[in-house]
């Protein structure tokens, strides 16, 4: 079984008439294996969300290869082998609940009665099964990142690309939808990039945490942090001493960045 | 280079439908399209659509046959300057009475709750109808030595057409602010007035610009609809109405009093433009009306 | 945001329009004002009754011919903001004469309109209309075309989605309200403009001529019944586009 996912020498540059070329990514080397859960973590400008984009085939590299289940990634976009949830929901606000949900599947030509059973499955799996008549505007902003998380899992991608999907959320809801996640995640066995700038996150849903720092973006280091199985990750672990230890693990990865950037755009905690 | 875009376009825009208006000349039937005894495209006859050099031809031309030789453009242009400056008058006299209005309005709640209703109706209906009435209630007036002229019906019309856009587009600009700044200023125990020159105002430009335009374009119809109605002599709208009727004869002389028409509402619009232009350092996050 | 009670919101300006009304019809009766001056709102009320079928009649006329203008302006601006937002040449090209044809008075074609389509007919004032309506529903349908936020469009890119299957699903609903507005702005403009062009010739029926003749003949109040009946025209037409609007625009304001 091929790698999830393979970045190879990967460098993006873009280039603006007033700033000159930026470096956005220089010499990115990844390999996110079946199944396994990898963060990327770092902080304003360092190219994490661009790294994801260059996955998901929303953009090309200037360089370097990107590969997903072993073919390029405009043929795995091409072929529907990812799911993917942005940091803004993304909802069509005229469709239902449901019909946002059915989307992915509408437009790949899934029949009507087997879009609804499907539908019905993703959304008791979020737990959103009373509201899929509603509308996004009757939705808090957790919900609508509920609804969105059900959409990029319609199709059972085996890859799951997710940029900051819980970043507009309050600390609360945050925790809660990272147990979700986890648990979601174990039942599916996805394998998932998902971009965070928050290490508590990274720390609590990771099996590694690729840390990456800006100007070029670059990933500096990438550490192992697999606490228990899926099944065992729960409220409990944040607690723990192996938590706060990786947390503070990949505090000092981030540390020792250039001191006049700071570490923008990081919770830090 | 690129900043002469947008006006060579324009004149291909322009040369584009003087192609459609002599290509349809040229192949077009004599008596118009007709469907079901009604006409659904123009006749093409010289007198019912006469060619583009004809209307210039006759530009060229004097006025009457009978007159003085003024030549129409220079007749036209006399016309267009006088309704031009009855417009100004009017959407000068109906921004001052709309900024008002929203000063008013912003001020006092309830007479926002009160006016402001009546105002956004007022613009959805066609009280251009009560033209021929202020004439007559004009004619009527008298403060001593001072009577009514006929052309102050006219600004007056003008006026309260360009009044509506200007106090909607105003009183939304002077609510722009946000609350933070609005706070800031009352952190600085600054009345009303100072917060009113020092914020709302310049805040209110990106609002107030697309309001003006609209109002000069009201006042232009205003002004020459007015006109009309009135018969005020000397204004680009009775001319139109008079070359009408020799229509018949003479069908390129409408078509002067028309051009001259759009040169006005093209200066109108100009105008505003050169305003939005002097008030660039205000206009930051420009929103359409 | 300025908070007021619901109450004052609706009650204020019908407490206004009540306390003017009183005091026109006490000015008008204790100043003794001409009927030629200033009619009271007592006997507008009565002619517009003993009138009402001359009036209904004037509806019916500048009505039908707003609406017919509101109908082809629409249908003409919608598919013209289709095609320039298929053919990037033919906005480019349009913009300064659509921009032109914003702030022109767009009335003073009718006497030529009236020539060339015959003056015995409605269609010049039609057409009118139909101009003046063309302009805010191309601008508005154009812009709301034009306008896909890019989550969406990264969506259905992510989605493989063919470009008509895009269309479908996310610019088309997304424009239906900028539609939608732009009609709400135009169903005015074709009231007026219809009424306008009645003054510049044309047949003898319309509201706009019947206000003229009964002003020509002094009969101030038979004037102004007939400006209350285009007034009633022009709020029925903006009421019913503009539960349209709202209809169309129910689920669509949220940021999502």
């Amino acid at each position: 079984m091929s790698d999830a996912v393979r970045v190879s020498g990967v460098s993006k540059l873009f280039g603006t008439e007033r700033k000159g070329t930026v470096a956005a990514l220089d010499g990115i080397e990844l390999t996110v294996a079946p199944g396994e859960f990898v963060s990327l973590i770092g902080p304003s400008g360092c190219g994490k969300s661009t790294l994801l984009r260059l996955i998901a085939d929303l953009d090309q590299p200037t360089s370097g290869t990107v590969s997903v289940f072993g073919k390029t990634a405009r043929q795995a976009r091409i072929d529907q082998d990812y799911g993917i949830a942005f940091q803004q929901a993304g909802l069509l606000p005229w469709r239902t609940v449901g019909g946002n949900v059915e989307l992915p599947l509408e437009l790949h030509g899934v029949g009507g009665p087997a879009r609804r059973r499907r539908t019905a499955e993703l959304l008791d799996l979020v737990g959103l099964s009373d509201f899929a008549d509603r509308y996004p505007d009757q939705l808090s902003g957790g919900m609508q990142q509920r609804v969105a998380i059900a959409r990029a899992l319609a199709e059972s991608p085996e890859l799951l690309l997710m940029d900051e999907p819980f970043g507009a959320l309050d600390e609360m809801t945050r925790e809660r939808m990272q147990n979700e996640l986890v648990s979601i995640c174990a039942e599916t066995g996805a394998a998932v990039v998902f971009v965070t700038h928050s290490i508590p996150e990274a720390v609590f849903l990771s099996d590694r945490v690729a840390v990456m720092s800006p100007r070029p973006g670059r990933i500096r280091t990438i550490l192992p942090v697999r606490l228990g199985s899926a099944g065992d990750r729960d409220e409990d672990l944040r607690e723990t001493g192996e938590f706060f230890a990786a947390v503070s693990a990949v505090r000092e990865a981030l540390h020792g960045m250039p001191a006049g950037d700071g570490l923008r755009g990081l919770d830090l905690r | 280079m690129r900043r002469a875009r947008p006006a060579v376009l324009g004149v291909a825009g322009v040369l584009l439908l003087a192609l459609l208006w002599e290509g349809y000349k040229a192949v077009g039937p004599a008596g118009g399209v007709v469907v079901n005894g009604l006409t659904v495209l123009p006749r093409t006859s010289d007198l019912a659509m006469p060619h583009l050099w004809t209307m210039l031809a006759r530009l060229g031309e004097p006025v009457t046959a009978s007159g003085d030789g003024t030549p129409l453009w220079l007749a036209v242009v006399r016309a267009s300057a006088f309704t031009l400056g009855l417009s100004a008058l009017g959407w000068l006299l109906g921004v001052v009475v709309g900024m008002l209005l929203a000063m008013l309005m912003q001020r006092l709640r309830t007479a926002e709750s009160a006016l402001l209703p009546w105002i956004v109706l007022s613009q959805t209906v066609p009280l251009i109808a009560l033209a021929p009435l202020v004439a007559g209630l004009g004619a009527q007036l008298r403060l001593g030595d001072l009577r009514w002229e006929p052309w102050m019906s006219v600004v007056v019309i003008a006026s309260y057409l360009a009044f509506f856009p200007v106090s909607v587009g105003a009183l939304r600009g002077l609510e722009s602010p946000e609350r933070a700044h609005v706070e800031l200023m009352r952190s600085y125990a600054v009345g009303w007035w100072k917060t009113f020159f020092r914020l709302r105002l310049p805040a209110s430009v990106p609002y107030l610009l697309p309001a003006l335009r609209l109002a000069a374009a009201n006042a232009v119809i205003g002004t020459v609809v007015a006109e009309v109605s009135i018969g005020l002599r000397g204004g680009v709208g009775r001319m139109m109405l008079e070359y009408a009727s020799a229509a018949s004869g003479d069908p390129g002389k409408p078509w002067g009093p028309i051009f001259g028409a759009v040169v006005i509402g093209l200066v109108a619009a100009g105008v505003v433009a050169l305003i939005g232009i002097a008030l660039r350092g205000y206009r930051r996050a420009e929103v359409t009306a | 945001m300025r908070r007021t009670s619901r109450t004052a919101t609706v009650i204020a300006p019908i407490v206004l329009g009540v306390v003017v009304l009183a005091l026109w019809q006490a000015c008008v009766v204790l100043f003794k004002v001409k009927p030629y001056v200033l009619p009271s709102p007592s006997s507008i009320g009565e002619q517009f009754g003993r009138a009402f079928d001359a009036v209904w009649a004037g509806i019916l006329v500048t009505g039908g011919n707003a609406l017919i203008g509101l109908v082809i302006g629409a249908v003409a601006g919608i598919l013209a903001a289709v095609i320039a937002a298929l053919v990037r040449p033919v906005d480019e090209l349009s913009r300064p004469i659509v921009a032109a044809a914003a702030v022109v008075p767009i009335v003073a074609l009718s006497p030529v309109l009236y020539t060339m389509f015959g003056s015995d007919v409605q269609t010049g004032r039609q057409l009118i209309a139909a101009l003046a309506v063309f302009v805010p529903v191309y601008l508005n349908t154009l812009r709301g075309l034009r306008q896909v936020r890019p989550v969406h469009r990264d969506l259905m890119r992510a989605y493989a989605a063919t470009p008509w299957q895009a269309t479908r699903a996310v610019t088309l609903p997304g424009a239906l309200p900028f539609l939608f507005t732009g009609l709400r702005i135009a169903s005015s403009l074709a009231v007026i403009s219809a009424l306008i062009a009645e003054y510049f010739g044309g047949p003898a029926d319309g509201l706009g001529r019947s206000i003229t003749s009964a002003a020509a003949y002094s009969n101030y109040a038979l004037a102004y019944a007939f400006v209350l009946g285009s007034i009633i025209l022009g709020l029925v037409f903006y009421c019913i586009t503009l539960a349209m609007e709202r209809l169309a625009t129910r689920h669509s304001r949220s940021p999502s």
